[in-house]
């Protein structure tokens, strides 16, 4: 058997190992469909409801770039604490990381949920002249809006980690070059050390916004209305109604994968364009280009003075 | 030494890393136009005493005076910072690795600091100083495509463009290949024939020091050992440390 499979190798060196691979998996899904077909797998019914589940791909999109917007302002203001010796910054951001890391998401998704509204009310109802009737109202959050700000939180505060380490990559040099020019901090962060600084960043961050979007499922936990349910949720909907669950699993299964190759594939587009101008062999395009990134700039910039 | 204006004072400077005392207590003045010169073995305090002056690391102890401003050593408040940024705007600083920007062109690098602070006129300037440092045909580069001497000459466009009132040059030439240290040494050079630009070398360059320095420095141990002309220091050395190490580097 072994001696039989060994042949097979070696007669089959010349096919490029591409090409094989790609033949593996043209084997997996042909065994899927065998199998799928085998359990009776009612493909009409899913194209009755591929519209309806892929509908929820908008929200789920929208849920994760609100997610990763939160994730992204927060973890820059942590890691920029994180650097600082500062010790009220230092604390606050140590506090926010070692509680949003060391609790599960959906714990924290239900207590923005569940729990914040019923603090607005103890209080409303202890201190009412203090906590307006609008002030406990406006603790009742959307499930939407609560499972993203949960995201952001809790991604923020993983990403904290990936910025901070960005950062402290940038040579020590460079913020000293910029403190010896006479720059402000912000200056210097935004002119010297954060440009190259998302260099390191922006690729890892982009492996968290894939992993957002599918950690967007569980915010279906919170019971989302079906008009702006995301697919997990539509999918759980039709799939419990009509006794189709695998069918519809397998539908936001796919969906969700497909959504992740997409992003994938746009990740790596960003991460070698990030990576430009330190590249040596790059072609000698930077040097026709006009230098026009400064002067399109105000004088004094946004860090003017600060 | 002369009544002329002083640009840089450095009193009673001392600097402490933990337990152990770098500086031990240095005096040095700078007068308008002249080149001075520091040297010695590694460890004895050169570099340290050179970023107290712009306070990349803060002075324990001591006075500091650019160009006017004066500050101490010791806590940073958050007064004292402005005033620190306002001091380092008197004094360019060339290090050692050149500490060029990556992701900004040659013309970039240079321009940065002026748009930062507001100035008019600022590329026409960067310009005028990449000529003068032999690289107004690299504005465009990015420092990665220049040679190590070439991003030196940038590094020292750069430290100009704030119109400094005196320079400060950490090893210059020493992450250098040798046969580019020379390009880097003539516009310093020039710098101080032409401009008349106060300034202040560490380096172990003694051809340039004898040629360009008014005074030279031998830090020993944390202190000023040895204070004289070039041609004193290099012909009629008093104290055999100075001897010593001389005839190691020469």
């Amino acid at each position: 058997m072994g001696d039989r499979l060994e042949r097979l190798a070696v007669s089959s060196a010349r096919i490029p190992f591409r090409l094989k691979v790609a033949l593996v998996w043209v084997v997996i899904f042909a065994f899927l469909g065998f199998f799928f077909w085998v359990a009776k797998f009612d493909t009409d019914w899913m194209l009755d409801n591929f519209t309806f589940i892929a509908k929820g791909l908008q929200y789920t999109i929208y849920i994760a770039l609100g997610g990763i917007a939160i994730a992204i302002v927060l973890a820059l203001l942590g890691a920029l604490a994180r650097i600082s010796s500062n010790p009220i910054a230092f604390g606050i951001s140590g506090f926010y990381i070692s509680f949003f890391r060391g609790t599960p998401l959906i714990v924290q998704m239900f207590l923005i949920y569940l729990a914040l509204p019923q603090i607005g009310t103890n209080l409303h109802v202890q201190y009412p002249e203090l906590f307006s009737r609008q002030f406990e109202d406006s603790l009742v959050l959307d499930p939407a809006v609560a499972g993203t700000l949960a995201l952001g939180l809790n991604y923020g505060a993983y990403m904290t980690e990936i910025f901070r380490a960005g950062i402290q990559s940038v040579a020590a040099g460079q913020g000293e070059a910029a403190d010896a020019l006479g720059m402000t901090y912000r200056q210097k962060m935004r002119r010297v050390v954060l440009p190259q600084a998302f260099r390191v960043i922006i690729p890892p961050t982009g492996n968290e916004f894939i992993a957002m979007m599918k950690d967007t499922a569980l915010v279906s936990f919170l019971g989302v209305s079906i008009q702006h349910a995301e697919v997990f949720r539509r999918a759980g909907l039709v799939g419990k109604a009509d006794f189709k669950n695998l069918e519809a699993l397998v539908l936001a299964a796919a969906l969700y994968w497909g959504l992740t190759i997409i992003f994938t594939f746009f990740q790596r587009r960003l991460e070698t364009r990030v990576s430009r101008g330190y590249v040596r062999t790059e072609p000698l395009r930077t040097a026709e280009l006009p230098s026009e990134e400064l002067s399109d700039l105000p004088p004094h910039g946004k860090g003017g003075g600060g | 030494m002369s009544d002329r204006e002083v640009i840089i004072r450095v009193e009673n400077l001392h600097k402490r890393f933990g337990r152990l005392e770098v500086v031990k207590g240095v005096d040095i003045e700078l007068h308008k136009g002249e080149v001075v010169v520091i040297f010695g073995r590694s460890g004895s305090g050169k570099s340290t005493v050179l970023r107290c002056i712009n306070f990349l690391d803060d002075p324990t102890r001591g006075t500091i005076e650019v160009a006017g401003v004066r500050l101490t050593g010791g806590f940073r408040t958050r007064r004292k910072r402005e005033q620190i940024r306002k001091l380092r705007l008197h004094v360019g600083m060339v290090f050692q690795q050149f500490n060029l920007f990556p992701h900004m062109t040659a013309l970039d690098n240079v321009r940065v600091a002026p748009v930062c602070a507001g100035l008019k006129d600022n590329k026409a300037h960067a310009i005028e100083l990449l000529d003068r440092v032999g690289l107004a045909d690299k504005a465009n580069e990015h420092p990665i495509r220049l040679s190590g001497g070439q991003q030196q000459r940038v590094a020292i466009a750069r430290a100009l463009a704030m119109r400094p009132e005196a320079m400060l040059f950490d090893e210059p030439t020493s992450a250098l290949d040798p046969e580019l240290i020379g390009e880097v040494l003539a516009v310093m050079k020039s710098l101080a024939t032409d401009l008349h630009m106060p300034m202040i070398v560490v380096t172990h360059e003694m051809g340039f020091a004898r040629e360009v320095s008014d005074r030279m420095l031998f830090f020993h141990e944390g202190v000023v050992w040895e204070e004289a002309p070039p041609e004193k220091i290099f012909e009629a050395t008093e104290k055999p440390e100075t001897r010593k190490f001389l005839d190691a580097v020469l």
